[in-house]
This record gives C-alpha cells, sequence and structure tokens, in this order.
C-alpha cells in the first residue's frame, strides 16, 4: 500500500510496532512528491535530508530509546515558518536566497516530537491571500481538480496533505489561511486560539491574528501536531502559559449533551445554496448524535471582513517595514538610500503585498487613523462581544467555513475584494482570537466542502470534541482525489 | 466594477464603489511606503485601493461611541523580563551576518543615509 497516504496515529502504530520503518514512509512521500507533485505544485522544495533524519529515528527506536510522539512521521512545512539552514522565502521574491538562521519554535518542538520535516509548501506571498495564486514561484493546484485554486494561503500545506503527499503539514493563519485551505482540499485544519502557539520564527503578517496551524487528514491527527507545538515561549511575550495541555487520547467521541449554536449570519446572502446545504446536513448528522442545536445571532459578523482589512494590512504595512534590501535577501540598488528601499521593495514584492502595504499604510496615515484604524478596532470589541455572548448559551459554533467550494485559478486573481470575501467566515475568529477548526463534510460537484466548528478561547477540547464525534460517523475524510 | 464577476463571494455582504482614489494619492503612499510602482500599474492600484476602501466604509453604520478599542484578547498587558544582556548564540549570529547583502568584516554596510555627506 502507498505509505504516505496513512494517517499519524496509523503511521505511528505501524512504525511502534516495526512493521513501517521512518526512512520507508519518508521514501514513500517522497516517491509521491516526486510523481504527483509536478501537477498539483504544493512544494516548492523538499529537504535534502529527510531520509538521513529518518533513517536516525530509526537506530534510535532500535536501541530501545524513548521516541517523541511524532518519531518518524513526515510534516510539510509552510515556507513562512523558519527551518534552521532551509531556504525560507515567504513565497516572496524579497526572500529568494535567504537562510534562516535558526528555527522557529514551533520547528523545534516538531523535532522534539521527532518529527521528519519533509519540505517547504508553497503559500500566498507573506500569507496574503485566498488562493495560493499570489505566491511569486508558482500557483498550487487543488488535488480534487486542478483546474482549481487549493484556497490559501496555505494552500501548498493543505493541497500535500490532500494529495496524499504527507500526513500532515503546519500552516499559518491570519484570517482563515489554514482553515479555508483544509475546506477546498477537504482535510482537517485548525487555527488554535491567539498565544496557544508561539509566533517565534513566524514570519509576521498581523501580529496581532498570526498564529501557526496544524493541517491533517483526521481531527485525532491534529490534536496530535497541536500537542507538540504549543505552550508557552519566553521568545514570544504574546503566547500563553496554558492550563490545559492537549492531550490527544482524552478527546471524546460524544457529543450527547452539548449545545451547538449555529449563526444565522453565516448563512446569509453570497453563501452557495449547495454548500450550505451540505453543512445543514452535517449539523443535522451532530443533532442526530445527540447534539442540541440552537439557533443564535452573531450581529456584528456583516461587519468583521471591513474591520479586517483595516487592521490587517495595517499591521502588514509596519512588519513589512523590515524589507530593506540591506539585511537579508532580494536588493536592487538605487543612486541612494531611499532609492534602494524604493526599488528594492517596488521589484521584490509581488502586486498583492504592495496593495496591502499602500492599504495599511493610508489608514495609518494622519487624518485617517482615527476613521479608519481606531474604528476597525472599536469594531473588533463588539465582533469580540458577539462571540462572548454566544458561548454563554452554547459550548461550540457550528456553520460553513468557506461561502463557496473550490473556483477556478485565475477567476478572481484580479479582482482583489472578491478574493477577500472568500474569507467572509473565517475572519471572525482570528478578530475575536477564538479557536477554529474546518473538518470535511461532503461535496459539491466533486468539491469538498468544510464545516466550521469554533470554540471559547483554549478550549481547542471541544472543537476536537465535535470533530471527531463527526468524524467517527461519517468517511469523508477518508475520501482521496 | 461592482458588476464585473457575478462570482458567489462577489454577491455576499453588499458593497458600493463610490470611492475614488487619484494619480497623486497613490503616488504619495507608494513613495511613504518606499515603493517604486511601474506606470502601467498605478491606474489599476486607483481602482482596486477605492473599491477596497469603498467596501471598509461601511463600518461608519455602526455606532461605536461608547464602544472601547479592542486590546489584547487573552487579558495580557505588559509582560517585562529582567534587563540584562542576553548574547545571541554565536552560530545563529554568523548565519544572520551570512544573509547580509553587503558587509565589511562582520558590519553590515549600506549606502550613506544623510546624502550630503560622504567618507
Amino acid at each position: 500500500m502507498d505509505e504516505s497516504i496513512l494517517t499519524i496515529k496509523e503511521a505511528g502504530e505501524k512504525l511502534a510496532s516495526g512493521e513501517l520503518t521512518a526512512e520507508a514512509l519518508t521514501r514513500s512521500c517522497l516517491d509521491a512528491i516526486e510523481q504527483g507533485d509536478t501537477d498539483v505544485k504544493a512544494f516548492l522544495s523538499v529537504s535534502e535530508t529527510a531520509l538521513e533524519e529518518a533513517r536516525a529515528i530509526d537506530a534510535r527506536r532500535a536501541a530501545g530509546e524513548s521516541l517523541g510522539p511524532l518519531a518518524g512521521i513526515p510534516v510539510g512545512v509552510k515556507d513562512v515558518i523558519l527551518v534552521q539552514d532551509w531556504e525560507t522565502t515567504g513565497g516572496s521574491q524579497i526572500l529568494e536566497g535567504y537562510n534562516a538562521p535558526y528555527d522557529a519554535t514551533a520547528i523545534a518542538r516538531l523535532r522534539a516530537a521527532g518529527a521528519i520535516l519533509l519540505g517547504r509548501t508553497n503559500c500566498d506571498e507573506f500569507a496574503m491571500g485566498s488562493s495560493t495564486e499570489n505566491s511569486h514561484y508558482f500557483p498550487t493546484t487543488n488535488p480534487w481538480d486542478k483546474t482549481k485554486v487549493p484556497g490559501g494561503s496555505s494552500g501548498g500545506s493543505a493541497a500535500a496533505v490532500a494529495a496524499g503527499f504527507v500526513p500532515a503539514a503546519l500552516g499559518s493563519e491570519t484570517g482563515g489561511s489554514v482553515r479555508q485551505p483544509a475546506s477546498l482540499c477537504g482535510i482537517v485544519g485548525l487555527k488554535p486560539t491567539y498565544g496557544r502557539v508561539s509566533r517565534y520564527g513566524l514570519m509576521a503578517l498581523s501580529s496581532s491574528m498570526d498564529q501557526i496551524g496544524p493541517c491533517a487528514r483526521t481531527v485525532e491527527d491534529v490534536a496530535m501536531l497541536l500537542e507538540a507545538i504549543e505552550g508557552y515561549d519566553p521568545k514570544d511575550s504574546t503566547s500563553a502559559e496554558l492550563s490545559n495541555t492537549t492531550v490527544p487520547t482524552l478527546i471524546e467521541k460524544d457529543v450527547s449533551g452539548m449545545t451547538l449554536g449555529v449563526p444565522k449570519e453565516y448563512f446569509a446572502s453570497g453563501m452557495d445554496s449547495h454548500v450550505a446545504s451540505v453543512v445543514q446536513e452535517a449539523i443535522a448528522e451532530l443533532e442526530r448524535a445527540g447534539a442540541k442545536i440552537q439557533d443564535i445571532s452573531l450581529p456584528h459578523s456583516p461587519y468583521a471582513l471591513a474591520a479586517y482589512y483595516i487592521i490587517q494590512p495595517a499591521e502588514a504595512s509596519s512588519n513589512l517595514g523590515r524589507f530593506d534590501g540591506l539585511r537579508y535577501g532580494y536588493h536592487s540598488s538605487g543612486e541612494n538610500l531611499q532609492e534602494t528601499y524604493e526599488r528594492t521593495r517596488g521589484e521584490g514584492f509581488g502586486k498583492e503585498v504592495k496593495r496591502r502595504i499602500m492599504l495599511g499604510s493610508y489608514t495609518l496615515s494622519a487624518g485617517y487613523y482615527d476613521a479608519y484604524y481606531r474604528k476597525a478596532l472599536k469594531v473588533r470589541t463588539l465582533i469580540k462581544r458577539d462571540f462572548d455572548e454566544a458561548f454563554k448559551n452554547v459550548d461550540a459554533i457550528v456553520c460553513p467555513t468557506s461561502p463557496s467550494v473550490a473556483w477556478n485559478i485565475g477567476e478572481k486573481f484580479d479582482d482583489p475584494l472578491a478574493m477577500y470575501l472568500a474569507d467572509i467566515y473565517t475572519v471572525t475568529a482570528n478578530l475575536a482570537t477564538i479557536p477554529g477548526m474546518s473538518v470535511p463534510c461532503g461535496f459539491v460537484d466533486g468539491l469538498p466542502v468544510g464545516l466550521q466548528i469554533l470554540g471559547k478561547p483554549f478550549d481547542e477540547y471541544t472543537l476536537f470534541r465535535v470533530g471527531a464525534t463527526y468524524q467517527d460517523r461519517t468517511d469523508w475524510h477518508t475520501r482521496t482525489p | 466594477m461592482a458588476d464585473k464577476k457575478a462570482t458567489v463571494g462577489r454577491k455576499a455582504w453588499d458593497y458600493h464603489n463610490d470611492m475614488k482614489f487619484s494619480r497623486e494619492e497613490v503616488l504619495k503612499i507608494a513613495k511613504l511606503a518606499r515603493l517604486h510602482l511601474e506606470e502601467e500599474d498605478i491606474a489599476k492600484y486607483q481602482e482596486d485601493l477605492g473599491s477596497i476602501l469603498s467596501y471598509v466604509e461601511k463600518l461608519q453604520e455602526l455606532n461605536t461611541d461608547d464602544v472601547p478599542e479592542f486590546q489584547h484578547a487573552a487579558g495580557s498587558v505588559n509582560v517585562f523580563r529582567e534587563d540584562v544582556v542576553e548574547n545571541c548564540d554565536p552560530d545563529v549570529r554568523r548565519r544572520a551576518i551570512d544573509n547580509f547583502t553587503s558587509r565589511e568584516g562582520d558590519l553590515l554596510k549600506v549606502q550613506a543615509v544623510f546624502e550630503n555627506r560622504t567618507e
């Protein structure tokens, strides 16, 4: 059988029993990439040391050493997360040739858990986009239909898992960049609570919302990855001291007695009616499993995207100020320093990045700061309050992840606002800093649909419980393109 | 613009497009953000920035007079540490320096910051 399509749990059992070696599993993933990635284009590069690292794990296992929970499991890494000595570009030309000087904390923790870092997955430039078409290098395609986008910005990570190249991958989120591609590619993707996973070594897009999040085929696998990467890190002062660390074996596959809220605003105009029906059926399945379903309202949701597209570009314009062409990456010389900055940044950044830097510079500038940025921060408070209010009555919220299934490559590429609207159901969780997860729940025209589950801050367990119960009763996640 | 493409996402939470961005405004923002723009791209940025800002205008519909600005959700305030120097790992330092575009020894070499001064 093709070992690369095993789940982490299945592969872990085979590795532990000696039925499979880490080397064979890693080789199987590398072979799958070599054969299939010419079309999918999920990977920017694969690791040259992966097989060697796998053999080292096998040797340690043979010697009877105690190994981490992900020992020998190959994992793809979105190209915005630093892996020491790997070229790490953020999908941008401006970092072409940049070699990461250290490991991100999440990467160091994956290594400590025994994972094999298999390669860099493609993404929209500096995670700005919803289709992975904004990568400077090439667009990634959707493994279910290669004329469609995989979603984004973590499209490479989601497509790599969906295509069976790797059992798991890390992505990152600012406004839905793990959940939305997970939905469009038919896999599970988690955006943890802000602060749960250290941002140290994650290229900064919007520092008040960015989080690293795992992608895999099952909820249990995603929980295993979260267990490995979560926790306080003194190098990220916004990381949280956790009172409830994740223990994947504690996930109950039972939702009886739980109350799940269905927000009416998430089924409003603009929602594809076929996608809505599939999600409604998934919610009905949870009801049959014993959950109480309750209609709720998150009244400020229709304003979330507007607030997001002020706050996010504002923070991005500030964060991307570091790309000066002097300390690393692309450099284009001008007559003087000012001209060097302008040329380096003008040539090194792609159009969407320039668009957002200008948008952010504008809304932060004198005379506009109050009307845009300060206003958006106030609306962010209202959105957070909507969730606080809802969670007084429900244990979790269930709704669609994306208003549509995957669209044609090129369809929204020249229309930034149409692209932004793909994030309408995901940005709310980032603004409110709550956890969210997308779980495959069916198909429309042969393309995957995702059920989104939103939870209280630091209550990832409830999301896992709802998601694992759903996967226990359905088989969408076992289907492959 | 609004009827350019009838995609599903397009219809969601409608917006209007009446905000105009002049060429001069785009060039001024680009200058502030240290971005050289290609001549052929400027008109598209005028259109795009205008339509995005028209969309976000909808926030003005909400009365937020008594609403505080959002702070950190977990309630953290200032995070302090002792004011002591912690040296960078020498190997990390070496790798960071190796990424410099131009250098003299271990120093980053850049063009003159003040234009009317020379060495």
